[in-house]
């Protein structure tokens, strides 16, 4: 009412040019309004009374949110990986892949004999903020730290979709995302070898999107520096990889799921240090510069009966890639007695190959395993130094088989058996003997 | 693919007005919000009542239904620990991280039992916040339900009248249905019962039940025939009236056990499909009832 009053003054003092008739007009208005805000000031008032009248059908329990102990929820997620193995391997001074220019050596590149702690990780994850959550993965080396994977990912952005930059391991294929210790065999693939030593990481930045759709549907597209072997690290401003990646998957029944996927990466290398035997079976140095292209497919089939995968459970997983090499190769030899002389020509070769494992849990706490590698030289042109170094048809193959057993979801010991064919002056049988742990927090695994 | 995508996004905002999409980790969550949010919800178990709720695969179908979802309902306090987070990460769905109001976890509004005392993990899969089996005790339901429905109701408000009023109805027929399960539990009490793991601890609590033995040696940690040897000699001389295993755990073990001691074996339906019988939570209760009945002298 004061108020009223006072608004009015108010209006009157602020246009005094106002006609008295107008004045008047506002006023009604203004009364107008304060009846109707007092009538429903109290029906609301009534409607309290009167459900204050009624007695509480349900007293609402007290929400024990914080009874939980929520013990270092601002802390990272922390886990640390343990794992070591034992080795038989034959005396073998230069480890290869026959026909295929070698990929730069990933941390653990299984060439060590006897006893070695391989694959120390240190895994730290956590929500930065409501907007980001990061992780980074560092292996623990002898006198160095490398790390695997530091990146940041949005979490609020909506619409299925994601953006994570830093460095990560691309979503390319099936295996490429996971570490060794969530490996199935004690080695990587022949495929993931010759394709990128251990797995395809970048520094860069990454687009998903998930569809709204019952079958699951990502598509993915990364840009980064390259730097990793197919690539090299390039002095330049501009993305040195680029990579496209869709998978989709389903279950059929509550038994069986599925999850099928492909890729295609391009990278760019700029003298691309690699080792080959010459014709003379002397260490040539080779640098190659130009593009990279593969194709990556994958298919993974698990199944479980009734979809407990606790008492058993069985998966069958094969990836299959076309790689493509365009640009120049300099050989030179170090030694006088070597063919190459330092040319550099046009290098061409496409290559493919393929790897199909099947792991069974055909009881808790064990499972056994086999994996085929094979992998197809295809076709490489040297140009002029096919005369300096030597084209093979061999086709690199190997077979494991391996069995583990589990005492807990943290601990895993293994036991492997290959025989490798890498290389056509090689037949042999490796046996390996591996422990994988984790301590801390509860590592969840994708599919 | 072009046309696909253009699909896609003519459909998005449609599917934005169609009823509340829940994705619940567990069979009893999907009953609890069937019975709250009744044809007003669209509800997904990404469970059946056969399969571990601790070990699950973070399938690529759970993904895309997550990825859909407007509220997850799952138990908490780790039992999904193994699964939930990819699930989380992988879908893209900001609405129901943990933290926002389409998270909801059932262990937050119960009161937990079995909470460790030290954590080790030398005792086994321990949950740190309790045990996360907690829908086991039908009062718990109740007080789960009642925060349920508000998060529903809070989610969908256009709708909130109707959840409350299914939430209700719901409500008052579950406080009888109590009533009536705890009279007939009357000659359960101290019962001696051995189970496989600790999934019924509210259950046993609830009904007054003794729980003599739990079959393995360390939650989550499969028994040994060594060690159900040595507690078939242990309880020998005051055998359990029955043995307990949810319908997701391995026979084996309950039955040696069972067997060796002269006790029937209970496969307790544990949560929604559990068996034939239990198809909804009124049955679920009364089915469990029955059989325990059954075993009391």
């Amino acid at each position: 009412m004061f108020r009223t009053t006072l608004l009015a003054a108010a209006l009157t003092a602020a246009f005094p040019a106002f006609a008295q008739s107008d004045l008047d007009a506002l006023r009604a208005e203004l009364k107008e309004m304060k009846t109707a805000y007092e009538a429903r000031i109290a029906a609301l008032e009534a409607r309290v009374q009167q459900a204050e009248a009624k007695p509480a059908a349900q007293p609402a329990p007290a929400p024990q949110a914080d009874s939980a102990p929520v013990a270092g929820r601002f802390n990272p997620d922390i886990s640390l990986i343990l794992q070591g193995r034992y080795a038989h391997l034959d005396d073998i001074d230069e480890r290869r892949i026959e026909g295929f220019l070698p990929a730069g050596h990933g941390h653990g590149d299984g060439a060590s004999r006897g006893f070695s702690v391989d694959g120390t990780e240190l895994i730290l994850s956590a929500s930065i903020d409501p907007y980001f959550r990061g992780q980074a993965i560092l292996a623990l080396l002898d006198e160095e730290v490398a790390i695997e994977e530091a990146w940041v990912q949005t979490t609020r952005l909506g619409h299925g979709v994601s953006v994570k930059a830093g460095r990560f391991r691309s979503g390319l294929g099936y295996q490429n995302e996971k570490h060794p210790h969530a490996w199935d065999f004690a080695d990587s693939s022949l495929m993931y070898r010759a394709l990128f030593g251990e797995g395809y990481g970048h520094d860069g930045v990454q687009l998903k999107w998930v569809a709204p759709t019952d079958l699951f549907m990502e598509f993915g597209a990364e840009a980064g520096r390259g730097a990793g072997f197919p690539g090299t690290d390039r002095n330049t401003n501009g993305a040195g990889a680029y990579t496209l990646f869709g998978h989709v998957g389903g279950d059929v029944g509550t038994s069986h799921s599925w999850r099928a996927g492909l890729a295609w990466l391009s990278a760019k290398a700029d003298e691309r240090e690699g080792e080959l035997e010459d014709l003379n079976d002397e260490h040539a140095e080779t640098l190659f510069s130009g593009t990279s292209k593969a194709w990556v497919a994958d298919f993974v089939w698990k199944w479980a009966p009734d979809g407990n995968a606790r008492e058993r459970n069985f998966s069958f997983a094969a990836e299959y890639f076309r790689r493509a090499e365009r640009g120049s190769l300099l050989c030179k030899d170090n030694t006088p007695a070597g063919a190459c002389n330092g040319t550099a020509d046009t290098y061409r070769s496409s290559q493919s190959g393929y790897y199909a494992q099947a792991v069974y849990q055909f009881m808790p706490r064990w499972r056994s395993g086999y994996r085929y590698d094979r992998l197809n030289p295809g076709s490489v042109d040297f140009g002029a130094n096919n005369a300096f170094l030597p084209i093979t048809n061999h086709q690199p193959t190997r077979h494991s088989l391996m069995l583990d057993y589990s005492p807990s979801e943290f601990s895993r010991l293994r036991l492997q058996y290959s025989k490798d064919q890498s290389m056509a002056s090689q037949n042999e049988n490796q046996w390996f003997v591996q422990y994988i742990h984790s301590l801390g927090s509860h590592g969840a695994h994708k599919f | 693919m072009k046309r696909l995508l253009v699909c896609l996004t003519l459909w998005a905002p449609l599917a934005a007005h169609a009823a509340l999409n829940v994705f619940a980790c567990e069979p009893e969550w999907a009953a609890l919000a069937t019975e709250i949010g009744g044809a007003d919800v669209r509800v997904y178990a990404a469970t059946t009542a056969q399969q571990d709720p601790h070990r699950i695969e973070a399938r690529p179908s759970l993904i895309a239904q997550m990825r859909r979802a407007d509220l997850v309902v799952c138990s908490g306090a780790d039992l999904e620990a193994g699964w939930l987070p990819v699930l989380l990460r992988e879908s893209n769905n900001p609405a129901v991280q943990p933290g926002r109001p389409g998270y909801f976890e059932a262990s937050r509004f119960a009161p937990l039992r079995d909470k460790p005392a030290s954590l080790d993990r030398s005792q086994g899969d321990v949950h740190a916040a309790g045990n996360p089996h907690l829908h086991a005790d039908p009062r718990n339901l109740a007080r789960v339900g009642a925060a349920l429905a508000a998060r529903m109701s809070e989610l969908d408000p256009a709708r909130a009248a109707a959840h409350q009023a299914r939430w209700q109805a719901f409500s008052a027929r579950w406080t009888a249905a109590i009533a009536g399960w705890e009279a007939r539990a009357a000659p359960l009490r101290n019962m001696p019962v051995a189970v496989q793991h600790t999934s019924f601890s509210y259950l046993i609590a609830w009904l007054g039940l003794r729980e003599v033995a739990i079959l393995e040696p360390r939650p989550g940690i499969d028994p040994s025939v060594a060690h159900l040897g040595r507690l078939a000699a242990q309880l020998q001389a005051d055998p359990p009236r029955a043995v307990l295993r949810a319908a997701y755990q391995s026979p084996r073990p309950a039955d040696w056990l069972a067997q060796r001691l002269g006790v029937p074996a209970l496969t307790l339906p544990y949560t929604v499909g559990g068996n034939a019988r239990a198809g909804d939570l009124f049955a679920l209760f009364d089915d469990t009832l029955d059989q325990l009945l059954k075993a009391a002298p």
